[in-house]
């Protein structure tokens, strides 16, 4: 469903250039939940960004439900982290889930249905006439979680979602992520940088080293798909999957295309 | 009983000023001043008779008009053109340089060269108007286009928004506060212009009549059409706010939510 | 263990060079841009100088722009014009010097109380609209065509600016900051200097910023309608004379004294809220 094939991106001025991606090389099978993690600084962003085609690698390519992506895709949804900035606050909740259907020439009863469908999921149902601004910043990330399944995509990418909301609310809106991905079997491609949440949320995770990039490790979570907050985090099977990805992450850290090939 | 309070607010300081016009001014022998209570008595005599063939009707529509048509279409081009200048960093560096150097050409040296173009009618003083309130609506568009937020901008274009969509939906209500703003400038410039257009050359219009009034040594008449002048721009002041209050009330919302939080 | 002290530094210097050279290619973006701002400074100048030729406009209407430039060059060398922009330049100071520091009194004084500005809002609302072209024909039977009618049109047009973004720039102040103030026991003058005056700056320096250009406007004004002495006279005396390419110089030039001070105020802001942010920075440290 989603292909990333020895992407490479240089960031090129007058004389040198920066290498931030050296040969990212992974697929994501259809309806498959995948965390993406990796050190700070190791080229994650600018990986989301060739891959919702809003930059274009120097080389490589992504192709989104087999199509290469030139420019956005067709089918490819985006949540942010910043909620505060991508949900437009002169729109009200409903208007901003709505906005991206019109562009798609749905009739309006069947948008309506859509939103009315979406925010129903997210349990924003009574907050459609609110503006964004007038809710909790986990309320809002709900919101562009309901805007993103209404446009049904083919392929959800989350940019560290979570990570500028309290503890409570994060782990609220993982279980809406998993139950979402469970019922709507939406591929999913979640960024984040901490371990738990890798661990929890995925049915396998992507390590990627420090820049240049490239993949340092692939690891599979075979956790039981059913899982909640309390059992699953004490299994110990999830300590060992959270300690090896730990110790993963520690070597990433250093490790880099140049460390790993030399 | 608040908003008794607030009324009490509002008008106490005002009905003071004006009290104190009347009791200083009601012996006044200058010329210049005349009593407060003679400007009010020449007051109807000089701008409400002939209903419909009054002062008030006659030269405050003209006047009005050639502010009106001059403000919206200034908008119009300004919004326009700004939100293109603001869209494409090559054109804005091609145009930023004429744009500083025509703004900083203080607005009413525009009216003996549009004389040249426009003679003395409306069409003269309608572009003076439209070309004092264009810079700071122009320039204000631009800032507010080039400031839209980069995430929303990602969001639109993930989103594949077209253009036309990106700019009714995303662009225009993100710089909305600014270019109202500039509008707000661009109002108090235009209504200066409107009556200095009328001053320099005219044969009606709020600003003709008043100096009519003076070169006439009709004083208290000229006080009257001064209060008229300052009615007008608190009337427009007025209207203005209503209109920037409703198209903005997402705006205020959100400040006052990012305050209190 | 030695592979990661080779990739450590040749990263760091990656990371320099790569920052260096954005300084670079900005730079040479800059020099495009400039380029690129002649081009269009350039591309008005040449419609100008063929629109008369082409027969599009009348050549006593819009000389071409080597006429216009000729007369600029011979004003450079007239004494009466160098006066002329002289005595703008005199009013306009006076005027926006008296307007701001008249504006900076009274806004703080409504500004840090609550009681008095609500007061007074209503009247500032009221008086702020008023054009202040509705004085020109007071003015011209008071004072004629002499500086004092100049200044009183720039001054009350200019005082409004500088007062309300004092008066929301000092109703601003953090209530918390000013609490703690209070509770370390600062005196009056005090909470005015490190609390009131810093917070309230920026915003004066906008009132200042805008003030300066109303200033100008109508200090022109007085100049082409009541015959006040300066540029705007000129310009007047230029048209009815008929001396349009004059007249278009001259337009040129109150264009270039409006970019001066458009210039000037700028860098004065800059300037004053450097330091503004730095006074900033050492309080917090």
């Amino acid at each position: 469903m989603l292909e990333v094939t020895h992407l490479q991106k240089l960031y090129r001025t007058a004389e040198t250039s920066f290498e931030a991606l050296r040969d990212v090389h992974f697929t994501v099978a259809p309806g498959e939940f995948v965390c993406l993690v990796g050190p700070s600084g190791s080229g994650k962003t600018t990986l989301l960004k060739c891959m919702a085609g809003l930059m274009k690698p120097t080389s490589g390519t992504v192709r989104v439900a087999d199509k290469a992506v030139a420019g956005p895709p067709e089918g490819l949804a985006l949540v942010f982290q910043e909620y505060g900035r991508s949900l437009f606050p002169w729109l009200r909740i409903a208007e901003n889930v709505e906005l991206p259907l019109k562009e798609l020439k749905i009739p309006g009863k069947e948008r309506g249905a859509r939103v009315a469908e979406a925010l129903a999921h997210v349990g924003l149902e009574n907050s459609a006439r609110s503006y964004p601004w007038q809710l909790s910043g986990g309320m809002q990330q709900r919101v562009a979680i309901a805007r993103a399944i209404a446009y049904r995509p083919d392929v959800l990418l989350m940019d560290e979602p979570f990570a500028a909301v309290d503890a409570q609310t994060r782990a609220d809106l993982e279980d809406l992520v998993r139950e979402i991905w469970r019922d709507l079997k939406i591929t999913t491609l979640f960024v984040t940088h901490d371990i738990d949440e890798a661990v929890y949320l995925a049915e396998r995770v992507i390590v990627l080293s420090s820049t240049p990039t490239i993949v340092q490790r692939e690891m599979i979570i075979d956790l039981p798909s059913e899982r909640d907050q309390l059992s699953t985090r004490a299994l110990p099977r999830f300590s060992e999957l959270r300690h090896d990805l730990y110790a993963e992450i520690q070597k990433a850290k250093t490790h880099s295309a140049l460390t790993l090939t030399a | 009983m608040k908003a008794a309070q607030s009324i009490l607010h509002t008008l106490a300081l005002p009905v003071v000023l004006v009290a104190t016009w009347w009791v200083v001014s009601f012996d006044s022998t200058n010329v210049y001043f005349p009593s407060l209570q003679r400007i009010l008595q020449a007051f109807p005599a000089t701008w409400l008779d002939g209903g419909m063939e009054s002062r008030l009707v006659v030269d405050g529509f003209a006047s009005v008009w050639r502010l009106l048509v001059g403000f919206v279409v200034a908008t119009v081009i300004a919004v326009a053109l700004g939100t293109l200048i603001g869209l494409l960093p090559r054109v804005r560096a091609y145009c930023e340089p004429t744009l500083e150097l025509f703004r900083a050409i203080p607005g009413p040296v525009l009216v003996p060269i549009i004389g040249l173009f426009a003679g003395i009618g409306d069409t003269m003083k309608i572009i003076v108007v439209l070309l004092g309130c264009l810079w700071p609506i122009l320039l204000n568009t631009v800032e507010g286009v080039r400031a839209v937020d980069s995430v929303m901008i990602d969001t639109a274009k993930s989103y594949r928004l077209s253009p036309r969509r990106r700019i009714v939906k995303l662009i225009l209500p993100a710089a909305s506060p600014q270019i109202l703003a500039g509008m707000r400038q661009g109002l108090s410039v235009g209504i200066i212009l409107m009556v200095i257009s009328e001053m320099f050359a005219a044969t009606n219009g709020l600003g003709f009549t008043v100096v009519q009034f003076q070169r006439n040594f009709a004083l208290p008449e000229m006080w009257t059409g001064i209060i008229v002048l300052g009615l007008l721009g608190l009337v427009a002041s007025v209207f203005f706010q209503i209109f920037e209050s409703r198209s903005l009330r997402w705006y205020t919302g959100m400040r006052r939510a990012a305050r209190d939080a | 263990m030695s592979n990661r002290l080779d990739t450590l530094p040749t990263f760091e210097v990656r990371v320099n060079t790569s920052a260096l050279s954005r300084r670079r290619f900005r730079a040479r973006g800059r020099a495009t841009n400039t380029l690129l701002g002649c081009a269009g400074l350039l591309t008005v100048a040449l419609i100008a100088q063929f629109l008369a030729p082409l027969g599009i406009v009348r050549a006593q209407d819009l000389p071409p722009t080597t006429v216009i430039l000729a007369a600029f060059i011979d004003l450079l060398g007239e004494a009466t014009m160098w006066m002329a922009v002289y005595d703008t330049i005199y009013v306009w100071a006076i005027g926006l010097v008296v307007a701001s520091v008249a504006g900076i009194v009274v806004g703080v004084l409504l500004g840090s109380s609550e009681p008095l500005r609500r007061a007074t809002s209503s009247t500032v609302e009221f008086l702020r609209p008023i054009p202040s072209v509705a004085l020109v024909p007071l003015v011209v039977l008071v004072f004629g065509p002499r500086y004092e009618s100049a200044l009183v049109l720039v001054i009350y047009a200019a005082f409004w600016q500088v007062l309300v973004q004092t008066v929301y720039g000092v109703a601003d102040v953090d209530p918390v900051v000013a609490d703690t103030a209070r509770s370390y026991r600062f005196s009056r003058w005090g909470v005015m200097r490190y609390v009131i005056w810093p917070t309230a700056l920026p915003f004066v320096m906008t009132g200042i910023r805008l003030a300066a250009t109303v200033a100008l406007v109508l200090t022109v004004t007085a100049q082409l309608i009541i015959g006040t002495p300066g540029l705007g006279q000129s310009i007047a005396l230029a048209e009815s004379g008929g001396a349009n390419a004059r007249m278009y110089a001259l337009v040129l030039i109150t264009g270039l004294l409006g970019l001066a001070v458009n210039i000037v105020v700028r860098l004065v802001e800059k300037r004053v809220l450097a330091w503004h942010m730095s006074f900033r920075k050492d309080a917090s440290e």
